[in-house]
Parts: C-alpha cells; sequence; structure tokens
C-alpha cells in the first residue's frame, strides 16, 4: 500500500543528489508540479530520463540540476527548440549536459525491458542511422530463429520514477486515463515510485482504456491538484498551449529564464 | 503570397496533402506532416486514419494539433493505447501506410537529419532529434517528407543521419516541387514543379547535382476548396 503525503515530503525522502530519476507523460499528465519541488529541494548531479524533455526538463536543465539526459526528443511540441536543453548542450551553461540519445521506439522498449524485469529489449529500429555510432547503448543481436538481425537496446531501470495521474484511492491504488504514454512501463522499471494524483476519492470508477496501478507497486503518492499545469490532466484540465508558446520567448535569455524561475518556480 | 493568391507554404501544404489517398493509415509528426494529413481528411481523403506517437489511433481533430498529446487527439480517437504498443504493434509490425515526416537536412537518398547541425560532439544548433523519425521512416510502407527547400536543408553531405526511409516508394515534397526515390540506387528525382517553379529554380535550392526526370510535372495550383479548407484550419 502507498504512503499518501505531501509533495514536499515525498521528495525529500525520494529523490537524492546524483539519482537517475524518470519524469514521465507523453505530453498528457506531465508532472511539472513535482519538477518544480525537486528543484526547490535544490537536487543536483541527477540523470534525468524522459523520452520528450520537454519543457519541464528544460527548466529542470536550465536551473543546473542535470548532468545526464537520456532521452528521444529534445524539442518544445509545434513551437520550436527548448533553449535551455540547448544552451547547455551548445555552451555548457549552467553546466554541461551529456547526451544519451534514442530513437522513441528504443526508449519505450527500454522501459519494457525494466518493467519486465529483462536485461534488454529486442527491436526493428535505428536502421542506417548514426544513433548506433554516437549511443553506446544500441547495439545489434542476431535472432536465434531466424537469422534476421535486430536491435538491441538495455533495460531502463531508474532509481525513482514520477508520474501524474487524475486519482488515486486512500489505499494509494492509482488510475490515470487518456493519453498513458509510457507510465506504467516506467513506474515499473523503477526501483521507487511517486505518483502525483489530482484528487484522492473513495472508490477508482472504471474507466475505458485507463491504466490502474495497485498501491502495491508505487512507493508514495502526493495529492497535487494542477501539479501537469501546464501540460493536462483529461477530465480535469486542458493543454495551455498558449504557456507552451510562450515558453519560447521566456527561456531564450538566461537572465529571464532564470528570474522567471525564482518568481514562479523557486518561490 | 505568390502569383495568384496563394503562398509557396500554401502550395507545398496541399501538394504534400495530395499524396494522401483515401483509408490510408497515416502517421504524421508534429507540425507541417500534420497539418498536411489533417488537410487531407477535410478533402479528399474522409476516411484517412491518423495515428499519432502518443498512442492515438483514428484522431479526428476538429481543429489542427499543436503537440502530438492535445486532448484531442485522445478524444476523437477510436483507440487510445501505450506509446510502447504504437511503435511495436502498430509500426513495427507493419500496420502504417504512409509515414509523414519533416527534417532540418535531407541528402540525394532521402536521409533524413534532426539531430544537429555542425558535430555531433559539439553542435552549432543542437536540433530535437530521433522521436519516432527513425523507425516511422523504416518501417512504414511508403514515407512522405515535406520541408522547404533550400541549400541549407538539401545538403550533399548530412551532419549527421537520424532516419533512412526504407524499401518503399518516398516522395519529397517542397515549397519549389516534387521529387522522388528512383529505381534502383533509390537517388530522389524531381518528378514536379509547382506552377510558376522552373527546374534551373529547384537546382539552384539543391546541394547536390539534381536528378530531374525526363518530363517534368507541373503540379496544379491550390484549388479554392484547397485554400478554404487549409486557411480555415490555420486561422
Amino acid at each position: 500500500m502507498a504512503e499518501i503525503t505531501t509533495l514536499a515530503e515525498a521528495v525529500a525522502g525520494l529523490v537524492g543528489d546524483g539519482d537517475l530519476v524518470a519524469l514521465e507523460g507523453f505530453t498528457h499528465l506531465i508532472p511539472f508540479a513535482a519538477a518544480h519541488e525537486i528543484l526547490r529541494q535544490g537536487r543536483r548531479r541527477l540523470t534525468l530520463a524522459r523520452m520528450t524533455p520537454d519543457v519541464i526538463y528544460d527548466q529542470m536543465i536550465g536551473m543546473g540540476a542535470a548532468e545526464r539526459l537520456i532521452f528521444s526528443w529534445g524539442g518544445n511540441p509545434g513551437v520550436g527548440s527548448l533553449h535551455r536543453l540547448r544552451d547547455a548542450v551548445e555552451r555548457g551553461w549552467p553546466v554541461p549536459l551529456a547526451l544519451e540519445e534514442h530513437s522513441h521506439a528504443g526508449m519505450a522498449n527500454r522501459y519494457v525491458a525494466g518493467a519486465s524485469g529483462l536485461p534488454m529489449a529486442v527491436l526493428r529500429g535505428y536502421r542506417g542511422t548514426d544513433l548506433g555510432r554516437v549511443t553506446p547503448t544500441v547495439a545489434t543481436v542476431t535472432c536465434p530463429f531466424t537469422g534476421e538481425e535486430l536491435t538491441a537496446v538495455p533495460a531502463l531501470n531508474p532509481d525513482l520514477t514520477v508520474v501524474h495521474a487524475q486519482q488515486a484511492d486512500r489505499q494509494g491504488n492509482v488510475q490515470l486515463w487518456g493519453i498513458t504514454g509510457v507510465q506504467r512501463e516506467a513506474v515499473l522499471a523503477a526501483t521507487r515510485s511517486l505518483v502525483t494524483v489530482e484528487e484522492v476519492v473513495d472508490r477508482l470508477e472504471p474507466r475505458s482504456g485507463s491504466v490502474v496501478l495497485p498501491g502495491w507497486v508505487v512507493t508514495v503518492v502526493a495529492v497535487v491538484p494542477g501539479g501537469a499545469h501546464p501540460s493536462y490532466a483529461s477530465g480535469y484540465s486542458t493543454r495551455d498551449n498558449a504557456f507552451y508558446r510562450d515558453w519560447d520567448a521566456i527561456s531564450r535569455q538566461r537572465e529571464r529564464f532564470t528570474s522567471w524561475m525564482r518568481e514562479h518556480v523557486l518561490g | 503570397m505568390a502569383e495568384g493568391g496563394y503562398s509557396a507554404d500554401e502550395m507545398m501544404t496541399v501538394a504534400a496533402a495530395r499524396r494522401l489517398a483515401d483509408g490510408d493509415v497515416c502517421l504524421a509528426g508534429i507540425g507541417l506532416p500534420s497539418l498536411a494529413a489533417n488537410l487531407a481528411r477535410r478533402l479528399h481523403a474522409p476516411e484517412c486514419v491518423l495515428v499519432y506517437e502518443s498512442g492515438t489511433i483514428g484522431s479526428k481533430p476538429r481543429v489542427p494539433p499543436l503537440s502530438i498529446g492535445d486532448g484531442e487527439l485522445a478524444d476523437t480517437a477510436d483507440a487510445v493505447v501505450s506509446v510502447p504498443e504504437i511503435f511495436n504493434y502498430w509500426l513495427q509490425a507493419g500496420r502504417i501506410d504512409v509515414g509523414f515526416l519533416g527534417a532540418a537536412q535531407i541528402d540525394r537518398h532521402a536521409a533524413l537529419n534532426t539531430t544537429v547541425i555542425g558535430p555531433y560532439e559539439s553542435p552549432t544548433v543542437r536540433l530535437p532529434g530521433a522521436g519516432g523519425a527513425p523507425e516511422i521512416a523504416s518501417s512504414a510502407r511508403r514515407v512522405i517528407v515535406v520541408l522547404r527547400h533550400s541549400l541549407r536543408a538539401f545538403v550533399e553531405r548530412l551532419d549527421f543521419r537520424t532516419s533512412v526511409p526504407g524499401d518503399g516508394p518516398t516522395a519529397v515534397i517542397t515549397d519549389l516541387g516534387v521529387l522522388e526515390a528512383g529505381p534502383g540506387d533509390r537517388e530522389l528525382i524531381l518528378t514536379a514543379v509547382h506552377q510558376g517553379v522552373a527546374v534551373d529554380d529547384v537546382r539552384a535550392a539543391t546541394g547536390w547535382d539534381l536528378r530531374v526526370a525526363p518530363a517534368v510535372d507541373v503540379t496544379p495550383p491550390p484549388a479554392t476548396a484547397e485554400l478554404d479548407a487549409l486557411r480555415a484550419m490555420t486561422a
């Protein structure tokens, strides 16, 4: 049974400097509030894993919380660049950022292997690309049954996975619905997990297409209404597309970014 | 605006939309590819099935999405599945007819770069990276690439090979014309220019010695219905 506590207590107990942390959510249900709490608590030297680093990791990277990024697509969807990610990679500001990059198919399968307790996943991927040349965690294997040459990627097992969900019940069972991305796999692949939720309800009503995480595979639940903003929680909020557009100007210059983070996140 | 009251970008988007057939199952990247696919659904391909990497299958968005995970895509979908399922069961297993991609750079074999400009270890521009493109390019039955024609984009040598199309038909739709992978070595051949564009204009915007088809078609300009539908989506 998952412990239900405050976000500050949850982050204090679950995140250490140097940890491999995955904050997942594919456009939908991105755990922004948890990322902000990690920043307020001053965690450093994190390895951040996430398929789509998005604005959430732009903020964490820009504040110097990460030394390494494992990812597959680092942009502001439909808007353009992540300027803080680019500044860290192109100019080492505020600290250098090492990259381990994959394709979406590779990252998704790395979580699947992690959740399955397997050392690696096999896929038909990365064909003819330079990714295998620059990313040591891409290799080839030969199928013992057909002889086909396939791509292998190692399991990704975060120290901590953080996701946002719509609901938990009082035993810490969690339900999320809408676009559920890779969250089930990312939680099951991790040593520890934190789920922020819109609300705690007496009873989870079954919903079509939902993902249910039994409380005994979740370490901690914290109630954070609106905790996915500017991403969204289907049934509770809509994506704040205007903020994603505004982020381009907020994040373009170091000083404006830093003062914005001080005012809106660090508090 | 070009002569005749439409822009080169509008011509490109309309020409890209025309490549989709009714009933095609199409996995589209965000931006121009998604816009063109949605335009096709509003015109000649109402039964075109839109699949997004976020896990939505059969999305029928009433407004073009900003991201591939907008709630509208899930709310209007026939099914919403997980991201591993989209890539493994639907794309890798061969259920996608058309992969619709953009790129920052392209070479003569339609290999695409969306990773870096400059050396990988010390890039002058760090681009978003691969996303779903490597497997979309290699696993979809057909590949359509949409990008603006320029010497910066159409390069002799890519700074990074992010995605390489498979053996199926590959078409590149630009603001100047249409290039298609030829037989044999699959080098791109200019097969059509948009109205008002000369073959030499395309050569001048291409960073390699461009192959040109013996008879180059001229793309019909956007019809009123096509322009109206596109402008209604982007207004």
